[in-house]
């Protein structure tokens, strides 16, 4: 039985894009669509979550991605409830479930959960009572599905299609639940060559097995992209052995101006935030004109929208 | 039955000439998708509206979101003016219990404060549910509960109305 779907095939869950089929996928992104105007208007709401409870459960820090999720719960009119677990009940013992449970007697409609324990929303999914939803803000390395979702919306904005592309992600895929989530997307979107360019240490053993193309240069990586993701290098990684030092990284692996070039003229960069600037990537690239990486914030308000609508309406009222 | 209900385009110029004398300036229409938004396009026409038309899709908007969730095609709504003091027109195809017409007003308040909104419709079919009523009817026509009266537009552009 598939936890993110009805028996029906609506959205139940959004806990990873594995095995989501294309059609959902393009739906999620159809409705995206049609969400971005509410963010130009005088009242920037819509009254399609009125009277519902969200509850953002973030036992990992987060700034980007907890704010777009109750801007966009907002948008929708839902009541949203901000809870910080890392310094609040867990720290005192309570666990998960017992969490949850408390909550969802608070009458909660959906759970909106970050975890460094991979499986976490899934976990949760798998317990809460049927007209609850739970949609993945990030657990551990595993999946980052609204993160996917809308760099595939911001690829669709700026490229059209999905048939016709060649996309690079680039750095610390290992660790990286963000590439997981979008080789999944990118693949079941038709992307036909999907590469992920880093160093043997940082890319996971096997990594070809999910259908991308492997290099370990930037020069024969990029020539020839019409989308460059570069994915975060997480500071913390640079104590262990798998990097010399980030001088050294950014020499090779950070993307200059010199290294975009190599990619197609009207290339876009992307990067999921927050950037290490000077590491994986240069200031002159972040801010120049060929970066969406702003433009990929804004849009994530809309596609968050789009998917806590859809799952609002797919769960038994 | 399809026989006896009438041609749609004598409906369509019966409406457009009631509401010629009312228009001013400041009046915009806009149609509901989707068959308010065929309506609202041939008026527009007629009418010579030098504004462009907007449209509305109230999916965003309905009263039964909890129960059917959302509309697999939502289209984006499109204002192409500041509601500001505006005279809108309100356009769809069947009135039936109100509740599209009350949605679309919620909607049209969330874009700004029109000083006036009307209604016309091709087709007030009863069954009301609200106070709402056209301001213009193409036609009325008492439908029984369990039967809808739809309006289809053929490849060839033209309009027509059938009961099911």
């Amino acid at each position: 039985m598939n936890l993110q779907l009805t028996s029906d095939g609506r959205l139940r869950h959004l806990l990873t894009l594995d095995g989501l089929p294309r059609a959902i996928l393009t739906q999620i992104l159809d409705t995206a669509e049609s969400f971005m105007d509410v963010g130009e208007r005088e009242v920037k709401k819509v009254p399609l979550l009125r009277g519902k409870s969200i509850f953002n459960l973030f036992f990992e820090p987060s700034t980007r991605t907890r704010t777009t999720f109750e801007i966009a719960a907002k948008r929708l009119s839902a009541d949203v409830v901000n809870l910080n677990i890392a310094t609040s009940s867990q720290t005192k013992g309570e666990a998960i479930l017992d969490t949850v449970d408390n909550l969802s007697a608070m009458h909660a409609d959906m759970f909106i959960v970050r975890h460094s324990q991979s499986g976490a929303a899934h976990f949760i999914a798998r317990h809460v009572a049927p007209h609850i939803s739970v949609v993945n803000a990030g657990d551990g390395r595993h999946a980052h599905p609204t993160q996917g979702l809308l760099d595939m919306f911001t690829i669709r904005r700026f490229k059209g299609e999905f048939h016709n592309l060649t996309v690079a992600i680039v750095g610390d895929v290992l660790h990286s639940r963000v590439a997981r989530s979008q080789i999944h997307a990118l693949t079941t979107l038709g992307v036909p060559e999907v590469r992920v360019i880093g160093p043997k240490t940082l890319l996971p053993t096997g990594v070809e097995q999910m259908g991308v193309k492997v290099f370990h240069t930037m020069e024969a990586g990029l020539a020839g992209c019409d989308v460059v993701i570069m994915l975060r290098l997480q500071n913390e990684r640079m104590k262990g052995a798998l990097l010399p030092s980030a001088q050294e990284y950014f020499k090779f692996f950070g993307l200059t101006p010199e290294k975009l070039a190599l990619a197609k003229p009207d290339a876009i960069v992307m990067h999921p935030g927050p950037m290490n600037r000077g590491v994986e990537i240069d200031s002159e690239v972040a801010d120049g004109p060929q970066s969406v990486i702003l433009p990929q914030v804004t849009y994530g308000i809309a596609v968050r929208m789009a998917v806590m609508a859809l799952l609002a309406g797919g769960a038994t009222a | 039955m399809h026989a006896s209900l009438p041609d749609v385009d004598p409906l369509v110029a019966g409406l457009a000439d009631a509401i010629a004398p009312t228009l001013t300036p400041d009046t915009v229409i806009v149609g509901i998708h989707t068959g308010g938004v065929w309506v609202a396009e041939r008026l527009h026409a007629m009418l010579h509206c030098t504004l462009p038309l907007g449209t509305l899709d109230i999916s965003f908007y309905r009263d039964d979101f909890s129960r059917i969730g959302l509309h697999p095609q939502v289209k984006p709504s499109n204002l192409p003016f500041d509601l500001e003091g505006r005279d809108i027109l309100l356009v769809d195809d069947v009135l039936h219990s109100g509740r599209t017409v009350r949605a679309a007003m919620n909607e049209l308040f969330d874009y700004g404060r029109p000083a006036s909104i009307r209604l016309a419709v091709l087709v007030d079919r009863g069954g009301h549910e609200l106070p709402i009523r056209p301001d213009f009817t193409g036609l009325t026509l008492a439908v029984p509960a369990h039967q809808n009266i739809n309006l289809s537009r053929l490849d060839d552009g033209h309009l027509t109305l059938s009961l099911a």
